[in-house]
Order: structure tokens, then C-alpha cells, then sequence
């Protein structure tokens, strides 16, 4: 009895670590998954069930029709549609940060709605834009539509840090006779920095996965969520989970690796 | 607003309070204009415009003209009432279980992990770069029939219990409203864990102490101290995960059967398939005005107005 009770004090007291790995697992569980089944060979169109180990889909990534094509198109939408996000974003929230003007309620509104608004609401009302404009549906349309909607997340990303910058900075640059200009790349941007990365790579993130409003606003393009889509219907080649384990092991070791030279960083300066 | 301290020295020799901004009177406007522009045709505008066709009759042949037809709104609503209903209960028991799931994890990263904590938040934040229709086609593998997760189940008689429940049929998981459950809470779990998160690491951690010198207990000191702090990030968490799965189709698509259609998958259908555009936007339209409507009330409810 006594080692009984000792296990339920053990597992009392470990509750929230118990619970929380187990959630852990339930979210990286799918991960595995695809990764494991990026070894398989599948006797028919659909890679659901286990068959044997192989890895002829990892010695040939491309070999499906079409599928690397929609991934660099994914690619080239994502890069520009962060570039675009970001500029954007970071001029706004500096603007609402730094400055005071009118129709400030109006102006946050604005930007609080896109992430307030499902997917396909927004999505379906653009593309009746689109429609009554009369526009050609394609990589200008899904560009146009992720930019819209990563706007959002990236001036919340700039905002949170610029917020916690202190002014003094550039007065004191100010005070050195350095120009606004000057005071700007010197001192400001490299200060933001930070919250610009994180901005960037969320929009990043956020374009390249998107897949109901690109559905929608995408006419006959196809991007990589609209080819993992299409496949789920006529058949899940197995190069799919080479690209999901792929991008998952890279996004991994990119932080990793962040983390380790910010981790160097600050030793060199203690 | 930073404000200088009383003891820091000043830098300049009058500094006003607010620096002055003469020469900068329009810098702010033209900071916004670029992108404010861009939300409003992009994002404002179409919302008219799909106000508008909403109530136009007419064919893709011939062409829609504007005749303020209402009807559609009554139709739809009476046509897709099931699915709309739906939406709602599929999207609040996927938010509950989400707030369940993440708030031990939460709680984990926040006070418990150490050392560890990086790395189980690069694990929470990693899984969002591979394609998440990748992952939730791997739902289809973990739930396959016959599979060792619908065997565990099935021994164990719970699936007994949840097709009871109308929740799962027979022996089956996949193509039921669990299996659409079960991916939604998946796929929006992190959007519940980062504000939870973010709202938890905020707590000192001497509360903590202080409740226990008081004679609480470990759950009177969650009840009464860590649960009410982290309000603000269970407001937050519980709204993106609920909105976003409100109108997701691809769980109830790739999971689930014709059965389980939420709106989303309608909006879609009309749109894209039927092209039936009064219809869909009519739709689209409801779902929007019923989100706003829940929202405004529940961050009302809750008291938290500083989302963003």
C-alpha cells in the first residue's frame, strides 16, 4: 500500500509536467508520422498505410509532375509577400508607436480585423473583388492577398518591440549631431531589429502555409498547400512527407543554430 | 509609454516632454498611408463589395445586377442552418479541448521546464513549418481503421461510449465528428499555447511562494492566483483558436464526411464549385457579422480591450 501511495504522490506532484508532455506528444505525433512515412513505399496511389521501408523518395525528391514547380512557386510568393508585409508593417507600427494623429481607434480597428476574421470570409470577399474588377486570378492576386493578410501579424511583431525601446537612444544620437537619417540606421533599426526578424519570419510562415485564401484568390495556379490538396484527392505521393520532414528539420536546426549564436553572443559580452 | 525617471540625469540641457515634431506633422500619415491603403482596398473594400453581391440576382451568363433581393439571407440561413450550427459546436468543444491540452503545457514552459524550456518551445513553434495539410493528412494514418489508435479505443470500449454519443460510428473514428474534433484541436493548439504562455511567464513566481506560506494548497494557490492572472491570455488564446476554426473546411474535408460539413466547406462549395456568388456571400457575410457579434461580446464579458 505504501508503494502505492508513494507512486500517486509521485504522480500528484508531477501532474502538470505529465499533462504537458502528453501534449507535447499529441503535437508532434502527426510530425513523426510523416516523417516515418516519407520512408514507405505504398502499394497503391494513397501513402496512408505501411507497407516496407524504402527510400527511393528521398533519392528522388522532384520525381513527381509538378510538385517542385508549386513548391518554388510557394517559395517566390512567400519571399516577396514578406518583403512587401514587412516594409508595410514596420512603417505602421512605428507610426503608431512613435506618433500621435487622428483616427487613431479607426487605425488600430483596421489592423486588429484581418486576424479577427476567418480565413474564408476574407477570402471569398476578396476574390468578389477580384471578380467585379474584372482581375486575371494568379500570382499577382495571391501575392496581393498575403500581403494583406501577414500585414497584420508583422505590425503586431515591430509594435512589442519598439514599445519597450527607450527614446533616450535617439535623443542622445540626436544630441551627437547625427541626422535623422543617420539616428535611423545607426541606432533605431538596429535596436528594432529583433521584432522586424520575427515580423518577417511569421509572415514568411504564414504565406507559405496558407491554403484557403490562395485556394480561393489562386484561379488555375497552383501553389505547394494547393498541391498537397489536390493530391489528397487523386493520390498522396510519398515526396510529400519528404518535403514536410525536410522543412520541419530545417526550421529546427535554423532556430537551433540561432539560438546557440545568440547563446555565444552573450557570453562573449558577460 | 517609457516616461524618463526621476533620477536619471538629463540628457539634454531643456529637454521638453515631448520632443518637439514640427518638421515631422505629416511623417506619421505618410508612414500609414502605404499600408493602410493597402488593408483598405484589400481587406475593407471587398467586405462592400461582398455586401453587395449578397443581394444581387441574376446568372453567370447574364450577368448580376444589384436588387437588394434579402431572401437570399433567409434562404441560406434556413437551407444551412445544420452546418452553421455545427461550425459552433465543432469550433467551441476544439477550443475547450485546446484550453485543456495547452494550459498544462503552458504551465510547463512557463515554471516547470528549466532548462528545457527552449527547446519545448521550438517543439510547440516547429511543427508550423511543415505544411499543415501535410500534417493533417497524417491524421488519417494515426486514425486509419483498424489502426492501433481506433484498436486502443475500441478495447478499452470507448468507442462504445462516443458513438453512443453520436460522436464516432461503429468502429469507425475517421469520416466522424470526432476525427474533424480531433484535427481542429490539433491544428489550432498552438494559437492557444503562445498567449497562454506569454500571459503565465508574466506571473512572479513569489505569488507562488506567498500563496503556499498562506496555507493554500497547490490547487487553491491555481485556483485563486495563477488561473485569474493569466485571464488575459486564455481571452486571447481561446479567441484565435475558436475564430480560425469557426471557418476552417480542410479538417472537415480531409477528416470527416459529407456529414460533417461546417460552413466553411458551403462558403467553399458556392464559391468555388456551384458559383452560386449571391449565396455564398450572403454566407460568408453571416459568418462574418455572427463572429463579430461573439467577439465583441465575449472580450466585453471578460473585460480584456487590449488585444492587439
Amino acid at each position: 500500500m505504501g508503494f502505492l501511495k508513494s507512486i500517486g504522490r509521485w504522480l500528484k506532484s508531477h501532474f502538470v509536467v505529465i499533462a504537458g508532455l502528453i501534449t507535447l506528444g499529441y503535437l508532434l505525433l502527426p510530425n513523426v508520422v510523416v516523417t516515418v512515412f516519407s520512408f514507405n513505399k505504398p502499394k497503391g496511389r494513397f501513402n496512408y498505410e505501411w507497407q516496407q521501408f524504402s527510400t527511393d523518395a528521398w533519392r528522388d525528391p522532384c520525381g513527381v509532375a509538378d510538385m517542385c514547380g508549386s513548391l518554388s512557386l510557394s517559395l517566390r510568393i512567400a519571399f516577396w509577400a514578406t518583403i512587401g508585409a514587412t516594409v508595410l508593417g514596420t512603417m505602421i507600427a512605428f507610426a503608431l508607436v512613435r506618433y500621435r494623429f487622428r483616427a487613431r481607434g479607426a487605425v488600430n480597428s483596421l489592423i486588429f480585423l484581418p486576424m479577427a476574421m476567418p480565413e474564408v470570409v476574407m477570402a471569398a470577399s476578396l476574390l468578389t473583388l477580384f471578380l467585379n474588377l474584372g482581375a486575371q486570378l494568379g500570382f499577382w492576386t495571391i501575392l496581393i492577398a498575403h500581403i494583406m493578410f501577414c500585414l497584420s501579424f508583422v505590425v503586431v511583431a515591430v509594435k512589442a518591440r519598439v514599445m519597450s525601446m527607450d527614446p533616450r537612444l535617439e535623443e542622445a544620437a540626436r544630441d551627437l549631431y547625427a541626422g535623422p537619417v543617420q539616428t535611423f540606421v545607426r541606432v533605431t533599426l538596429p535596436i528594432a531589429a529583433p521584432g522586424i526578424a520575427a515580423g518577417a519570419l511569421l509572415a514568411f510562415a504564414l504565406s507559405f502555409d496558407d491554403f484557403i485564401i490562395t485556394n480561393f484568390n489562386a484561379g488555375s495556379t497552383v501553389t505547394f498547400p494547393m498541391f498537397v490538396w489536390g493530391s489528397a484527392q487523386r493520390g498522396t505521393p510519398v515526396q510529400i512527407n519528404v518535403i514536410g520532414t525536410a522543412m520541419f528539420l530545417v526550421a529546427v536546426l535554423l532556430v537551433l543554430s540561432g539560438m546557440v549564436i545568440g547563446n555565444r553572443r552573450n557570453r562573449q559580452k558577460a | 509609454m517609457a516616461t524618463a525617471t526621476p533620477d536619471a540625469p538629463p540628457l539634454a540641457p531643456a529637454p521638453a516632454k515631448k520632443p518637439p515634431r514640427r518638421r515631422g506633422r505629416w511623417t506619421p500619415y505618410w508612414l500609414l498611408l502605404p499600408g493602410l491603403l493597402w488593408l483598405f482596398v484589400f481587406f475593407a473594400l471587398p467586405m462592400v463589395y461582398q455586401a453587395s453581391t449578397s443581394v444581387q440576382t441574376g446568372s453567370l451568363e447574364e450577368g448580376y445586377k444589384v436588387t437588394w433581393h434579402f431572401a437570399t439571407y433567409w434562404d441560406a440561413l434556413s437551407e444551412y442552418w445544420p452546418q452553421f450550427l455545427r461550425s459552433v459546436l465543432y469550433a467551441g468543444a476544439a477550443t475547450i479541448l485546446c484550453l485543456v491540452l495547452g494550459y498544462p503545457l503552458a504551465y510547463l514552459i512557463a515554471f516547470r521546464a528549466g532548462r528545457w524550456r527552449n527547446l519545448i518551445m521550438i517543439l510547440v513553434i516547429a511543427p508550423f513549418f511543415t505544411s499543415f495539410l501535410i500534417r493533417t493528412l497524417a491524421w488519417k494514418t494515426i486514425l486509419a481503421d483498424g489502426g492501433p489508435v481506433v484498436g486502443a479505443l475500441n478495447s478499452l470500449h470507448v468507442l462504445d461510449v462516443t458513438s453512443w454519443l453520436g460522436i464516432t460510428a461503429g468502429d469507425r473514428v475517421l469520416a466522424t465528428p470526432l476525427a474533424v474534433v480531433c484535427g481542429l484541436t490539433y491544428n489550432f493548439l498552438p494559437f492557444m499555447i503562445l498567449p497562454l504562455y506569454t500571459s503565465l511567464e508574466r506571473i512572479d513566481g513569489r505569488l507562488h511562494e506567498a500563496a503556499g506560506d498562506l496555507y493554500a494548497r497547490p490547487f487553491t494557490t491555481f485556483r485563486k492566483v495563477t488561473f485569474p492572472l493569466s485571464m488575459p491570455g486564455v481571452v486571447s488564446g481561446t479567441l484565435l483558436t475558436f475564430i480560425p476554426a469557426s471557418g476552417d473546411y480542410v479538417n472537415a474535408d480531409l477528416l470527416g464526411s459529407t456529414d460533417t460539413r461546417m460552413i466553411g466547406n458551403v462558403i467553399q462549395t458556392q464559391f468555388l464549385r456551384i458559383l452560386d456568388y449571391p449565396t455564398a456571400a450572403a454566407l460568408s457575410f453571416i459568418l462574418m457579422a455572427a463572429i463579430l457579434i461573439m467577439v465583441t461580446l465575449y472580450i466585453r464579458k471578460s473585460g480584456t480591450e487590449d488585444l492587439v
